[in-house]
Parts: C-alpha cells; sequence; structure tokens
C-alpha cells in the first residue's frame, strides 16, 4: 500500500495510480485530522469522495505519529495526551476518539488504537503495552460505529518477547476481526529478531484473514514477511527515496543522482514497462532528480510501479505454485555474488523456501 | 517548416492575423496561430507529465518551448546527440520543440554581463555566459524543430548606447549562428531587439529580414518597457517583417499583453503566466467566449479577488465542492474540487501544482482558440475591447459599492 498521508500520493494523480495497479492506499489520521480536519471530510462525503479515489483506503489509528512525531506525547490508561500542535493545547488521543476520525474519513480498514512502544526498549513497558492494546481493542470494537462499512484491524503488540506476543494474538483472535495488523517492528530491531516475530504471529493468526506487517518497507523483507505468511504492507520509502533520486531496481537500488548516471544511455530498469522505463533514460533523469519537481514524480512513478509489480509477481507466482522459484530469482538478483543475508536464510528455512542454490557455499 | 497567413484583419483588427504553422512533415496537422508556447523546465512542463499533457487539446498543446541553458551542465551534447536529441531524450514524438535561451522564469538575461564574446544569463546555476559557438554546439545535440539566434536583450533602461550596441551585437551572432547551421537558417528564428528605441527596432527588424531566415523571435520585451509605448514598438517591428514569415516573441504573458501583441501581429506568445498562476496557487477562470452573447451580463460572484482566476488557497474554498469551472473538460476540472485543491495547497503538496498547470494550461490554450475564431470572424476588434472592459467591470462595481 503507497502511503497518501494528507489525502495524496506525493506528486501522482489517481488515474497514474490506476494504471499502475495500485488497489488500495493509506492515509494518516493524524495528519488528516489536523488538515483539513476530519469534520470537513465527513461534511463533504468522506475520503474517497474528497480524494475522488475509487478504489480501497486504509486509515491508520493516529497513535504511532503522534509518539514518533510529538516528543511530547505521554500514553496512560485513558489515551494518548499530547501537545495540539498548532497551539500547544493538551490534548487527549483516546481509542473512541481515534475510532470516531476514522469512521469519519471512511476508510475501508481502519485500525486500532494500540499502545505502541519501540522494539529497542526492555523491561515491563513492553508488557504493560501489550496488555493495554488488548484492553483498547475492546473500546474500539465498542466505539466503532460503522462496522459494516469499515473494517476493524487489530494489532498485535508485544516488543520482540514471543511470550507477549502470543497472549496478544489470541487476545486479538478472540474477538474475531476482520483482520490482523503485526505491529510495533520495523522500528530499527534486528532483522533476526524481526522476521522471528513475524513468523510466530502469522502461524498463530487464523489462516483465513488477512495479515498486515505495518511499516514494512524494503522490497527484500516484503519478499521475506510474504514468505512467512504475511498479506499487506506498508511504506514510505519507495516515494521518499524517490524524492532523493533513488530508483528500485531488481539489483537493489540504483542512484540517479550518481555523477555515473550523468551518461548512461539505459532505462533505470530494462525489465520494467513502466511509463518512465519506456520513455526516459538514466542520464536525463539525473539532471532532474532533486533539483525538479519531475524528477520526484517520475521516479516515485517508477518507484511504485516496482511495487505494484513486486506485489503482483508474488501473488501470482504463488498463485501458480512458482514461489520458491520466484524468490531464488529475486534473491539472485540482489545478492548476484550469493551474499544473502543470514536473517534471510533463517527466515526461509522456517518458511519452508529453499535458497540454497542462492547462497554462495560456504568456504572452509 | 511552413507558415502561412490564413487571415489577415486589417481595419479595427489592426495588424492582428490567423496563421497555419506546419512543422515537421507535410502530413501533419498545422498549429494554428495565434498560439502559445508551453514552458518546459528540461524540457518537460513543470509539473505536468508526459501522459497528463497528451490529455491536452491537441494539435494546440504541441509547441513547447525550451531553452538550451536548461542543458548546460547536463546531458552533455555528446550524450544528448547519442540518445537521440529532444524528441527521443524527453519521448514526446509528437510534439514541437522551439529554443530559445531566454526563459523569462529561471534563464533571465543579464545584460550588464554581456559582452562581445557572448550573451549573459542568470540561470539556477549561476550567471553565464554563451558564446555562440557553444550555443550551436548545444542547439545541434538536442535538435529542435525551430530555434531561434543568439540575441543581447537588453532592459528598458539601458542608454542609448548600450541599446545600440545590443543591436549589433544581436545582428552579428545572428550571422554567426546562421554560419554555423548546417541546415543553412532553414530552422532559425532571427532574433530582433532594439529597446525601446523606434528607430532601433526598425532598423534592427529591416536588417534580419534581409537574413536567411525561416521566421523571426521577437526579444527584449517584458523588460521594463511602457506598455503604453510598447504598441508602437512592436509595430516599429512588424511592420518591417515580412507578412508570409512566422513571429514568435517572449516576455508578453499575460491577457492583456497577449492581445496587445496580437493586435500588433506576432503570432506565438510564451506562457509564463501559468508557471507564475499555478505556483501562485491561483486557479484561471475567466470567460472567454465573449462574443457568444450579444447582451453580456457581469455579475459580480463572490469568488475572491477578480474575475479572471481564483485563489486556491483561499480559505472560503475550504468546503468548495464544485470545480474549479464547472464545464472544463480537463483533467483537473472533470476528476477534483476546489476544495481538494485547496486542502493540497495548504499541506504544500505536489499535486496541487500539478492540477493546476493542467487546468490553467487547458484553459489558457482556451482563450487562444476563442481569439483565433474572432480574428478568423474578422472581430478581434470586437474581442479584445470586450475582454479588456470585462477585466475592469469588478473594478467599477468595487468602487461603486464603497
Amino acid at each position: 500500500m503507497p502511503v497518501g498521508t494528507q489525502g495524496t500520493i506525493k506528486g501522482l494523480t489517481n488515474n497514474q495510480l490506476e494504471e499502475i495497479g495500485c488497489q488500495i492506499i493509506l492515509g494518516n489520521t493524524y495528519h488528516l485530522a489536523l488538515r483539513p480536519s476530519a469534520e470537513l471530510i465527513d461534511d463533504l462525503g468522506g475520503l474517497h469522495k474528497f480524494m475522488n479515489w475509487k478504489r480501497a483506503l486504509l486509515t491508520d489509528s493516529g497513535g504511532f505519529q503522534m509518539v514518533s512525531l510529538l516528543h511530547l506525547a505521554d500514553i496512560t490508561e485513558q489515551g494518548v495526551t499530547f501537545q495540539f500542535p498548532v497551539d500547544g493545547k493538551p490534548m487527549l488521543l483516546t481509542p473512541e476518539e481515534s475510532i470516531q476520525i476514522q469512521n469519519k474519513i471512511g476508510a475501508d480498514i481502519i485500525m486500532a488504537l494500540d499502545d505502541v512502544v519501540k522494539t529497542t526498549i526492555t523491561g515491563p513497558r513492553i508488557e504493560e503495552a501489550m496488555y493495554r492494546t488488548l484492553r483498547w481493542i475492546d473500546r474500539c470494537i465498542a466505539a466503532h460505529k460503522r462496522p459494516d462499512a469499515q473494517n476493524l484491524f487489530g494489532i498485535v503488540q508485544g516488543g520482540l518477547d514471543p511470550v507477549l506476543r502470543d497472549i496478544c494474538v489470541r487476545g486479538l483472535v478472540d474477538r474475531n476481526l476482520p483482520g490482523y495488523a503485526i505491529g510495533g517492528l520495523a522500528g530499527g530491531e534486528d532483522k533476526d529478531s524481526f522476521w522471528r516475530v513475524v513468523a510466530q504471529c502469522t502461524a498463530a493468526l487464523p489462516e483465513d484473514k488477512p495479515r498486515y506487517v505495518m511499516g514494512v518497507g524494503y522490497p527484500l523483507d516484503i519478499v521475506v514477511c510474504s514468505a512467512l505468511g504475511a498479506d499487506m504492507y506498508d511504506c514510505v520509502y519507495p516515494t521518499r527515496t524517490a524524492r532523493f533520486g533513488t530508483a528500485l531496481v531488481p539489483e537493489g537500488v540504483l542512484r540517479l543522482k550518481n555523477q555515473a548516471m550523468a551518461n548512461d544511455e539505459r532505462p533505470i530498469d530494462s525489465t520494467c514497462t513502466c511509463m518512465v522505463c519506456r520513455n526516459y533514460t538514466r542520464a536525463y533523469l539525473h539532471c532532474l532528480v532533486t533539483k525538479d519537481a519531475m524528477g520526484s514524480q517520475l521516479v516515485s512513478y517508477h518507484n511504485l510501479s516496482y511495487m505494484m509489480r513486486l506485489s503482483k509477481d508474488l501473488h501470482t507466482s504463488l498463485v501458480e505454485g512458482q514461489f520458491p522459484e520466484f524468490v531464488r530469482g529475486f534473491l539472485r538478483a540482489q545478492f548476484p555474488k550469493g551474499n544473502v543475508p543470514e536473517w534471510v536464510c533463517n527466515a526461509m528455512e522456517v518458511a519452508g523456501v529453499d535458497i540454497s542454490t542462492c547462497c554462495a557455499p560456504i568456504t572452509s | 517548416m511552413r507558415f502561412a497567413v490564413t487571415r489577415a484583419c486589417g481595419g479595427g483588427g489592426g495588424r492582428a492575423r490567423s496563421g497555419a504553422l506546419y512543422i515537421g512533415g507535410s502530413t501533419t496537422t498545422p498549429i494554428e496561430t495565434p498560439s502559445l508556447l508551453i514552458s518546459t523546465r528540461k524540457g518537460l512542463p513543470t509539473f505536468v507529465s508526459r501522459d497528463h499533457l497528451a490529455a491536452l487539446p491537441t494539435p494546440d498543446s504541441l509547441l513547447l518551448h525550451v531553452s538550451p541553458l536548461h542543458f548546460l551542465d547536463c546531458p552533455s551534447s555528446k550524450t544528448i546527440s547519442n540518445i537521440g536529441g529532444l524528441h527521443q531524450m524527453l519521448g514526446l514524438h509528437e510534439h514541437f520543440f522551439v529554443a530559445a535561451p531566454r526563459d523569462s522564469l529561471e534563464s533571465l538575461p543579464e545584460s550588464e554581463g554581456t559582452n562581445k564574446l557572448g550573451a549573459s544569463f542568470e540561470t539556477p546555476c549561476g550567471r553565464r555566459l554563451i558564446k555562440p559557438s557553444a550555443y550551436m554546439e548545444k542547439i545541434a545535440s538536442l535538435k529542435p524543430n525551430l530555434w531561434a539566434s543568439m540575441a543581447d536583450e537588453v532592459p528598458a533602461w539601458v542608454s542609448e548606447k548600450r541599446n545600440k550596441t545590443s543591436v549589433d551585437r544581436t545582428l552579428r551572432w545572428l550571422d554567426e549562428c546562421l554560419a554555423l547551421d548546417p541546415a543553412g537558417g532553414k530552422t532559425m528564428l532571427g532574433v530582433v531587439v532594439g529597446g525601446s528605441n523606434i528607430e532601433e527596432r526598425k532598423h534592427c527588424a529591416i536588417e534580419v529580414a534581409t537574413r536567411n531566415v525561416s521566421g523571426f523571435w521577437i526579444g527584449g520585451f517584458g523588460l521594463g518597457e511602457n506598455v503604453e509605448e510598447r504598441s508602437a514598438l512592436l509595430n516599429a517591428v512588424t511592420d518591417n517583417l515580412p507578412e508570409e514569415k512566422v513571429r514568435f516573441i517572449s516576455g508578453l504573458s499575460l491577457p492583456e499583453e497577449v492581445l496587445q501583441g496580437v493586435a500588433s501581429g506576432i503570432d506565438l506568445f510564451d506562457s509564463t503566466y501559468i508557471y507564475h498562476l499555478t505556483l501562485g496557487g491561483f486557479a484561471l477562470i475567466f470567460p472567454f467566449k465573449i462574443l457568444d452573447h450579444n447582451n453580456l451580463d457581469f455579475q459580480l460572484d463572490d469568488t475572491v479577488g477578480d474575475r479572471a482566476k481564483i485563489n486556491l488557497r483561499a480559505t472560503i474554498y475550504r468546503k468548495d465542492i464544485s470545480p474549479i469551472i464547472a464545464n472544463c473538460s480537463c483533467f483537473t476540472c472533470q476528476n477534483h474540487t476546489r476544495a481538494y485543491i485547496n486542502h493540497l495547497l495548504n499541506v504544500h503538496e505536489m499535486l496541487a501544482h500539478i492540477l493546476l498547470e493542467i487546468h490553467n494550461t487547458h484553459h489558457y490554450l482556451g482563450f487562444f482558440r476563442a481569439m483565433r475564431e474572432a480574428i478568423k470572424g474578422g472581430k478581434f476588434d470586437l474581442f479584445r475591447q470586450r475582454f479588456v472592459e470585462s477585466r475592469r467591470i469588478h473594478l467599477t462595481a468595487a468602487v461603486l459599492c464603497s
């Protein structure tokens, strides 16, 4: 899911998003509640109508932005207390309020307000946050006025502790929600811990409900999490890195700002059929990136096309029973010398995908 | 390239004329003039990507103005040549590029630095001096459909001596460019300067007209001359240029300026007006089908500002779910509301400018189309008069109200 923070994917129009195969985008409740406000969006018929986006929308709870953007945010049993950015007034975001705002915005999928802690934190705070998340999900469910139109997902917390994660998963599954997110990751934890939490959660969550790993991420992370049984992802990475002049390619990344690109007459990716790769050379894009708005637009367009293609390829390979082949091809392109990171090897082993041919032999 | 005058107004319409510009093969649909050169940054519009550009009315939107100065640093001339020139590099094979150094936006003539060796410009990469040989090298690699020779454009307040020097230099550089042109002037536009001096303007025009060029680029306007003296200066030029060759101008972009230029016999204008409107958050709303009604009923509506444009940053648009213009067929008006654009502007999102540039370009092209129809119907004078009146109505009403 591309992230359309403020009700737009930066630099792209709706028809372009539809063209590249985008089916669902994410809007940030915190930003939208600030501007133009949930009331206005509601008055004008909901976010779909406001943006004129005819496909699906997902909104997050607003909690994460508060904790990450506002350094004076504080979490209590009531909710998240913070200073309103415009005038410094103390405010409180409760689970009820978050759901109410999301009801007004009107996205197809809405997220419960969870007590999210950084995975780099240790100690009793993590346990407290996990239990609070379970208490808050009940408040979210009670406050949800439109369960027929909007699907409320719960978020599994519990840090890196398998016991806590297990309790949280069970608690959420008991509530029989339409879908489940794996939260609290993608925040700087080591990759080995990261995949293990994902694996544990996907193993325990119901087979017939979507699993959404929040904040993921890099193409490699998405491939690994998909192998482990996850279904949905969101990340600002493709569009943000585009604005810095970095393009996503099967080999990894292409830094278009680099002087080596100045005379490179090839497209970004010769295997890509997007509008940008069909029409522009690296040399020309090198001139535009970080200097002209069009540069941001074009590289964002390509990067999102890349992500849509990756998603489609993952899906198709699973449907056609070619998933391990696809993963091997993906890894070979990214790691031609066979230096696949150990965490990936470990994760794929648990996922049951044989990637031994992609890894360089261990020299004794 | 071929140009033909299809209707010359004469009489009250002055020197206004409609024409047909044939670029590329003879089978291509001609560009009808008066028309607009769409401003570009490194060959592409500032915000409108190729797919949205293709959705604008054609063939009106096929003419793009490109400044070779945008490519001074990269890509190298060799790389541009290897790629195949502008059309290939930009993937715009159906479009036509007219190259001239001054873009009136970010590549601005800086007359104090200009000397006998070359013309000085303020560019985003700093102040640069361009020599004719370097200029022609860039032109050769870019391969535009048409290109203007190098000129020394000076502002209106320079001394007579400096102005005279600018004319001499411009003619000398014209001849140098022509000598370096393998096509011998077939796609070349000779530049006419002369500042605010009628005699110099006349002299320069007469001289340029003797050269073997395919059309003319009228420089030095929009650099501080009086609106009142502008018509006389323009006429001094156009009266001394052959009727059957096309005339471009830079620096006159506002609707009133365009009308003034058309009245003096100019065929093509740049579109920096659209750029400034877009950056400022403005959307054009002025009606241009003003010859359709016999009884023009000017009513004040509650739009903020004048009747020409609305400032979509204004809070009165926060909940306005109407499009910018009710029956406008552009992508923006067909898909989005004033309220949404207001929101995008307030949160500084790029999509605001994309949507505004699409609408403003579409609308301004409509204005040119209406103007052409007026000329072909022999009613240009009436069109111009009514247009100017309609712009003043809101001022009159405001005065009456207070």
